[in-house]
């Protein structure tokens, strides 16, 4: 569709959020814990960290959740009994003030479970999310979303995005049917946008640092180049924490709880920077080493995602690099590989 | 309908169990759900995920033939958390199956050719599901080789269908164990499957070569082959990387730009060389 301008007061942004709670939606936006920063369900405009550049994880556990169940079964002597777990079983729910980055992270996730047979546990809570981004007025030295085709205010996978424009104006973007929907809960706390707006004014300047297409041609062709994977992966203790900050990353694991009679199958987040990850019980691992673990990381986003799913499987919000116990930085080892020959 | 919980196995009741070596059995599983079982079908080739519940999944082959309908079996050797359970259980009892997964043999493609069949250790039952097949529609091919390997008699599964394979004139078999695992009574070859195979100088002409091992014997196996002219759209092969999910989501089984799961586990060598060094 296509989209509306719109202007919206920010002494109003409080009704809204009363508003969709009237409305019967749940409110997921970020929330500050302590040091970190938790996208969680709020009450009130107060509870929502609205200054903060990102939360600690991305928004993707909206729809993939760290846990989740997929099985439910009871063990008795006569046999095992399956209770049917009903994947769609979410309610409509309005993600606030997430940054571009975290929505867009949504369409790697989207292939990946989209991709038949979908995997419906994932795409009904996408389904029922409506996202309200806010664009980002500040960057820090970790993001580089306008290396990998996002930007500050790149609106795929938003269905509305907020951008504050002076003091107490936000401008507002309707960018889908969903916002469409969403904004007509507050139309009449919207007015006619004026003409020749230009929000880019209001966005953080994120410098590109590196040529996306070429760390995808280079990644491709740079597999066999053990040196560059093992200087680039030295220190890499392969704890993981990357891929459970990242949004686009999807891997999984199943895990089986159960008491004497009842139990459950779980669907837990994994890592292929994790040592078991493709283990094998015969003592073989495919992936003996972490230079070999840190190479999957990377060509999987740069190289294998573009190739399977024409979708390249990083947003730039520089996640892992922040949480990295290590300091490792992705964008500087992307800013080599895309200097490599 | 578009299908709900794509994680939900079938439940399967185990029919009949068979000790085939130490630490190795095949499961004969039947649906508990007629209806389920009646709108089943698989191709030679395919895998599925076999779930004990409460301990988890754990992937194998379908080992019998699509040719025969009504059951499916599994052989598998203890080994792991799951395959240790799955050991203990009875006939009678329950277990849980998700599949079929991933592609196929090209068996349609090779009618007319000669087909040798070299397998070695607990490999021989993706393979075994691929010989009925052939067999149960034997016109259809010419002739038939199968090497087989294991480290010791003992260790040789499928013992009665090999006695029957050896009995029949429209199969040519070649059994070998390792050195030193021979017993006074066999009367087999003695030796390591690539070295057996070069003895027999398999004609490359018109013929398919299926080859399903562990690492080091498909490693020593493909260069006999090249000696002998095959081709390498002419030798397939099965991977078996860790897998989870089996429908391309988990990430586990990646290997270059395909998924095991989802793209093979069927590959030819022509496929084989195009992916890294990563199965």
């Amino acid at each position: 569709m296509e989209k509306e301008l719109k202007i919206l007061k920010y002494s109003d942004l409080s009704k809204l959020i009363e508003r969709f709670h009237a409305k019967g939606f749940p409110v997921l936006a970020p929330v500050r814990k302590g040091k970190v920063v938790e996208i969680e369900l709020v009450e009130s405009l107060g509870d929502i960290a609205l200054d903060v550049l990102l939360s600690t994880q991305s928004a993707k556990k909206t729809a993939f959740p760290k846990v989740e169940k997929v099985l439910k079964y009871t063990l008795a002597k006569s046999g095992v009994t399956q209770h049917p777990v009903d994947p769609d079983t979410a309610r409509e729910t309005i993600l606030f003030g997430v940054r571009p980055c975290d929505a867009s992270g949504f369409k790697s996730l989207d292939a990946i479970f989209g991709e038949a047979p979908g995997d419906q546990f994932y795409l009904k809570k996408k389904e029922k999310t409506a996202i309200i981004s806010f664009s980002c007025p500040e960057a820090d030295e970790y993001c580089f979303c306008t290396s990998v085709g996002g930007g500050p205010g790149n609106t795929a996978g938003s269905d509305l995005q907020f951008t504050g424009i002076g003091k107490d104006e936000i401008f507002v973007e309707i960018l889908t049917e969903k916002g469409k929907q969403i904004a007509a809960i507050f139309a009449d706390l919207l007015s006619d946008s004026p003409a020749g707006i230009d929000k880019t004014k209001f966005l953080a300047d994120v410098k590109v640092v590196f040529d996306s297409d070429k760390v995808v041609e280079n990644t491709s062709a740079s597999f066999n180049n053990a040196a560059l994977w093992l200087e680039q992966s030295l220190r890499c203790i392969g704890c993981g924490a990357c891929a459970f900050v990242c949004p686009t990353c999807a891997c999984f694991d199943f895990q089986d709880e159960q008491n004497t009679k009842q139990g459950v199958r779980l669907r837990l987040w994994d890592s292929c920077g994790f040592s078991l990850f493709t283990l094998h019980t015969s003592g073989h691992n495919p992936r003996e080493v972490q230079s070999q673990r840190w190479r999957q990381r990377i060509m999987h986003k740069f190289s294998y995602m573009p190739q399977q799913l024409h979708v390249v499987g990083c947003e730039g919000c520089g996640r892992c690099s922040r949480a990295c116990p290590v300091d490792m930085n992705i964008k500087e080892h992307l800013t080599a590989i895309a200097q490599v020959g | 309908m578009e299908q709900q919980n794509i994680y939900q196995p079938y439940l399967m009741e185990i029919e009949k169990i068979t000790e085939e070596a130490p630490m190795v059995k095949t499961f004969r599983l039947k649906f508990t759900n007629e209806e389920e079982g009646n709108n089943f079908s698989f191709r030679t080739g395919q895998f599925g995920e076999y779930s004990v519940f409460g301990e988890g999944e754990v992937t194998f082959c379908v080992a019998s033939p699509h040719t025969r309908k009504g059951y499916i079996e599994c052989t598998f050797r203890e080994a792991g958390r799951v395959t240790t359970e799955l050991a203990s259980l009875n006939e009678g009892d329950t277990i849980g199956f998700r599949g079929p997964y991933g592609n196929i043999f090209p068996i349609d493609d090779w009618k007319g050719k000669n087909l040798l069949f070299i397998a070695g250790g607990i490999a021989l039952p993706p393979m075994r599901s691929v010989i009925w097949s052939c067999l149960d529609q034997r016109d259809q091919f010419k002739d038939i080789s199968i090497l087989y390997g294991a480290r010791s008699v003992a260790d040789l599964v499928y013992k009665q269908e090999l006695e029957e394979w050896k009995e029949r004139p429209d199969v040519n078999l070649v059994t070998t164990v390792d050195p030193g695992g021979e017993t006074p009574t066999w009367k087999g070859d003695v030796g390591f499957v690539p070295t057996i195979l070069d003895r027999m100088k398999p004609v490359s002409e018109n013929t398919i070569a299926i080859v399903c091992g562990p690492p080091v014997m498909i490693k020593f196996t493909f260069p006999v082959l090249e000696k002998y002219g095959f081709s390498d759209d002419q030798v397939f092969t099965t991977l078996e990387n860790r897998m989870k999910c089996g429908l391309g989501k988990c990430g586990r089984c990646n290997v270059g730009k395909v998924f095991v799961c989802k793209d093979g586990p069927v590959f030819s060598r022509t496929q084989l060389k195009d992916l890294p060094d990563e199965y």
